[in-house]
């Protein structure tokens, strides 16, 4: 061995990682919406896929264009590598209608990107989900083709109204399919959609949001990989249970049952991926428990006394406003000290 | 009988063991080499001082460098033969070290000095001090801290609790898996001699599980002498092992003393406190070497292992001895290793150079090839809370790591960075690769730099 001593590096400890990195993490959640995307597919046909294309076309063009370069430094596309952009062009395009036009997904992917996440300094500095985001510009400026649904039409469904074009005139907007979705049913005519139709998914919604099991099935996935805090849809959910069942219990005839509550609408996709998203999330565990418990009473709140059909966007993003906050508030108590930090 | 059932501390990390390469594998003696280096600091505090001059003749076990104050501890020759050089040597940690070389007498016979065995019961308080700092034992399971110094108790303190860290915690080490199992005797020994020394009313040896043979063996012994060690009245002090789930780092003094008795030592306070004094199973049969057969703490157990060495082992090797000299006893090193670590794999520190010694404080030799060390590709802080879930401190190394970046080091001292035990769990379950703990290290060595000028300017 003298005579042949190998080069040896010299790098700080620990020696040994646990593996997992932050691409992985994220592409187990691409992964966990594999089946999300089939369902919507299964229900909205082609119009789905379109939808989910063009939103993550959107979010990985902007990426490209302006995310941080590769390590060369002079190449663009370096953040691509992370798959965070990818997964919030997907998640995006789930929650769109899946008769929505594409440009409008597109430009919500370029929105979700480019203000989302990208000006307050790429993967890790936003404050706010960056697939909410762009949800919410689309909400606030086309209010009326993110709010009309199709029926499910299955496989081969192609809707015309993908295809408008921007600045179209009235008259040569292509003809939409309308349907109401369970939550609308509820909210403007009191009628509770059939619980086994909310788990299978064959109603009127956003496209990956309907089919609950699908939902429900990913997300253990995703919890047996560790692959996302499990405490974040446990305490979102558990609270919408209860506090419906609660309002349920007092005045049975005037609101839904807290089935209805959990498996209608987006709860359970927000719960699932949405809510979850570690950059927007508290860290501390008890920080994380509030976050939970708080979107989910807002979004009872949202939907049974507020002038939306849905809540779950606005309770998410507002949790996230909340996040520095519960930060602060909830530190966990140090080893050896009596007090927590404040 | 597991009397307190497996028990655990809060948080902390599971990695890969890695010890199966060398758990079953008896220790070895190390052959004497030609050459030795005795850093003058190899242990926590002052410097020791050299008493030889170069050219004298030293024989083994004879004292070559006396304690630089109480905070420090003796050197004594590994070898017979004759001392080659007082000069600055390579250190493990990187830098140059005043040093005793010493040059082993190829003719003499490198028997153990011969000594009477020392009457410790008799001696007072203070000449039992006295006496392990002749010794120059260290704590073995990595710090070096000098061992007199805990034993040296403050006017009216008393212990009442003993506990020997049999956790070897640390990935592939399994040193003192193999002392337990091959000297149980000897670690029995040194828990008679200083639970009696300093009062205590019972010593509990702390295992992780998955040294079952050693759990087995050390109650197997317990139980041949009633459970118990005698003891200066006559009466015997109890002993106990405690097996404790398999979890990183629960040989950190204050993780153990939670993972045993559910007892948080508050931030600034030592376990002595709360009448307990930690030391390692090491340690203890270092004691027993010492007050039975007056032997120093010359030589030590080490485990070589890792991907890149040869033909792993459990060596008894004497302190001084080159890296490389224990390297080609194990065969030499793969020519896929890029990385070789002095201690263990979480806290261990990487050698420059493989022409540096083995110290009282080396409990491992580990070479990592490329694929096994690689360091990963960085990405930003996705907050994911896994850290916060590793630290068994409970801080926030997500928030410190991103304060000492931006040089905010007041700041994480409000975030209790100083209790940072530098275990490295952080890092270690960081899925963007960011070196979290180095980040608070640095500020930790930037924020007590800052309180000593201000010390001094005061």
């Amino acid at each position: 061995m003298s005579e042949r001593t190998p080069r040896l590096v010299v790098h700080g400890a620990p020696f040994l990682r646990q593996g997992v990195t932050t691409p992985a993490l994220m592409r187990d959640v691409l992964i966990a919406l594999v089946p999300v995307v089939g369902a919507a597919f299964w229900f909205f046909g082609i119009s789905a896929l379109l939808v989910v294309a063009a939103a993550a076309a959107g979010a990985l063009g902007t990426e490209w264009l302006f995310g941080a370069r590769r390590a060369d430094g002079r190449r663009r596309g370096g953040s691509l590598a992370d798959y965070s952009g990818a997964l919030t062009g997907v998640i995006l395009g789930l929650t769109l209608p899946p008769g929505l036009p594409l440009w409008m997904a597109f430009l919500g992917g370029v929105v979700a990107i480019g203000l989302g996440k990208l000006v307050w300094g790429g993967l890790g500095h936003n404050l706010f989900n960056p697939a909410l985001v762009g949800r919410a510009f689309l909400q606030a400026a086309f209010p009326i083709a993110v709010t009309t649904w199709a029926p499910p039409g299955g496989p081969a469904t192609l809707l015309p109204s993908n295809f408008a074009l921007p600045l179209m005139a009235a008259a040569e907007l292509p003809d939409a399919m309308t349907a109401a979705t369970p939550l609308n049913l509820m909210k403007f005519g009191g009628e509770a959609t059939a619980l086994a139709d909310l788990l299978r998914g064959n109603v009127a919604g956003s496209a990956g949001e309907t089919s609950a099991a699908v939902i429900v099935l990913a997300g253990l996935w995703l919890a047996a990989r560790r692959a996302f805090d499990w405490r974040i849809p446990v305490a979102m959910a558990g609270s919408v249970a209860a506090l419906s069942a609660a309002i349920h219990a007092a005045a049975p005839a005037s609101y839904p049952t807290p089935w209805f509550m959990l498996c209608s609408g987006g709860l359970l996709f927000g719960a699932v991926f949405m809510a979850t998203d570690p950059v927007t999330s508290p860290l501390a565990p008890r920080a994380v428990w509030l976050f939970g418990l708080g979107i989910g009473a807002l979004v009872v709140l949202i939907r049974l006394w507020g002038g939306l059909p849905e809540g779950v966007m606005y309770a998410v993003l507002l949790m996230n406003a909340a996040t520095p906050l519960l930060e602060r508030a909830a530190q966990p108590r140090a080893f050896g000290h009596r007090r927590r930090l404040a | 009988m597991t009397p307190l059932g497996a028990r655990t501390f809060r948080h902390g990390i599971h990695p890969e063991e890695h010890k199966e390469a060398t758990a079953h594998l008896p220790v070895e003696r190390m052959p004497f080499v030609e050459r030795y280096v005795l850093p003058l600091s190899q242990h926590a505090g002052a410097a020791a001082r050299p008493v030889v001059r170069a050219g004298e003749r030293v024989t083994r076990g004879q004292v070559v460098a006396e304690p630089g104050g109480f905070v420090s501890t003796t050197l004594h020759s590994p070898v017979t033969g004759r001392v080659r050089a007082l000069a600055p040597r390579h250190h493990p940690g990187g830098r140059l070290v005043d040093s005793i070389e010493i040059e082993a007498d190829p003719f003499a016979t490198q028997a153990p000095p011969a000594a009477e065995p020392i009457d410790w019961r008799s001696l007072s308080d203070d000449e039992f001090v006295a006496s392990v700092q002749r010794a120059g034992l260290v704590g073995m399971g990595g710090a070096a801290f000098p061992s007199h110094v805990k034993y040296k108790l403050p006017e009216g303190r008393r212990i009442t609790r003993l506990i020997v860290n049999g956790c070897e915690c640390e990935p592939f080490l399994t040193a003192d898996h193999r002392l337990m199992v091959e000297r149980p005797e000897a670690v029995l020994r040194g828990i008679e001699i200083l639970t009696t020394r300093l009062g205590a009313d019972e010593a509990v040896i702390g295992v992780e599980l998955n040294k079952p043979d050693a759990v087995e063996i050390l109650e197997a012994v317990l139980a041949a002498r009633g459970g118990r060690v005698s003891s200066s009245d006559g009466g015997g002090v109890p002993v106990r092992v405690a097996p404790l789930k398999v979890k990183y780092p629960q040989g950190a003094e204050k993780m153990l003393i939670e993972a045993l008795f559910g007892l948080e030592v508050p931030a600034g306070k030592l376990p002595l406190d709360f009448g307990m004094v930690v030391n390692n199973v090491g340690t203890m049969a270092a004691l027993a070497d010492w007050f039975d057969r007056g032997i120093p703490l010359i030589e030590r157990l080490v485990t070589v292992a890792g991907p890149g060495v040869k033909r792993p082992a459990n060596l008894l090797v004497p302190v001084g001895t080159p890296v490389r000299a224990v390297l080609e006893h194990c065969g030499g090193l793969d020519a896929e290793t890029r990385e070789v670590v002095m201690g263990g794999p979480m806290m261990g520190t990487p050698l420059a150079s493989l022409d540096v010694p083995v110290l009282k404080g080396t409990s491992g030799l580990l070479a990592f090839t490329e694929a096994s060390t690689r360091m990963p590709v960085e990405y930003t802080c996705i907050r994911c809370g896994r850290c916060v879930e590793a630290c068994p401190q409970v801080l926030n190394p997500s928030r410190l790591a991103r304060l000492s970046r931006a040089g905010r080091f007041e700041e994480m001292e409000a975030w209790n960075a100083l209790d940072c035990v530098e275990c490295g769990s952080c890092s270690f379950a960081c899925p963007s690769g960011i070196p979290i703990v180095q980040l608070i290290r640095v500020a930790k060595s930037a924020i007590r730099d800052g309180k000593q000028r201000q010390k001094a300017a005061s």
